[in-house]
């Protein structure tokens, strides 16, 4: 069990390995990374991730334990950059590991889905003409209802 | 004393991340109210309490939940992670 919150940039390949070699008794992991978007226009300079130290870890590991009473999962990884990032940077990244594919699969996307819109994250984006805070799409919101 | 945590554009429009306020308030929406009277930033901040989400102690709760012995009031825009 790991949840991450850290500044640095990290190796998805290389955790995504340790994460499935810890995992002996698994037979299906399931990850998904993040990655920054560039905006419409393609004229994004960077990304800000702000968030709120001390919840963002509670939210997470509470966000964790809601999918372990769900699924049977062997393993969840999650780790989640904050502070400043360029178009292409990976963000974030989820690791589930289950005896089975459907549970690793489900697992992993609900996790994203509570990750969106529960734990405290705020992105800015920063242009030549300034910077404006993403708003929170109503999509995310309505995703968490089908859990 | 509570410490009274402001981010994203609720920081920006404050201008100050965090402070300590001495209040009586018995819900979250009568220390907005105390805020609000203060000055117009915080009136501009908390204009919308739709637009807003509320934590006590780091966990989230509603604007008229209790204010009942907590140490940290957070106030954000939804969040937007991931």
């Amino acid at each position: 069990m790991a949840v991450q919150v850290q500044k640095e940039a990290f190796d998805v390949g290389a955790e995504v390995n340790c994460f499935t070699a810890g995992c002996k008794d698994a037979g299906a992991v399931v990850s998904f990374t993040g990655i920054v978007r560039n905006n419409a226009d393609g004229t994004l300079q960077r990304m800000q991730i702000e968030h709120y130290p001390g919840m963002t870890e509670k939210a997470l590991a509470g966000i964790e334990a809601q999918a372990r009473d769900r699924w049977p999962l062997q393993d969840v990884l999650i780790i989640h950059r904050h502070g400043d990032l360029a178009p292409g940077e990976v963000i974030m990244m989820v690791a589930t590991a289950s005896k089975h594919r459907m549970a690793a699969f489900e697992a992993a996307e609900f996790l994203m889905d509570y990750l969106k819109s529960r734990a405290p994250f705020w992105k800015q984006e920063f242009t030549a003409q300034g910077s404006d805070w993403v708003a929170a799409k109503d999509v995310d919101e309505d995703a968490l209802k089908r859990w | 004393m509570i410490d009274v945590l402001y981010f994203a554009w609720v920081r920006e429009r404050i201008g100050l991340p965090r402070e300590q306020v001495e209040t009586s308030a018995a819900t979250v929406a009568d220390l907005v109210e105390e805020l609000r009277s203060r000055e117009e930033r915080y009136a501009a901040a908390f204009a919308d309490l739709s637009a807003l989400r509320v934590a006590i102690d780091q966990e989230l709760t509603e604007f008229d939940a209790p204010l009942d012995g907590a140490r940290e009031v957070a106030f954000f825009p939804p969040m937007t992670g991931g």
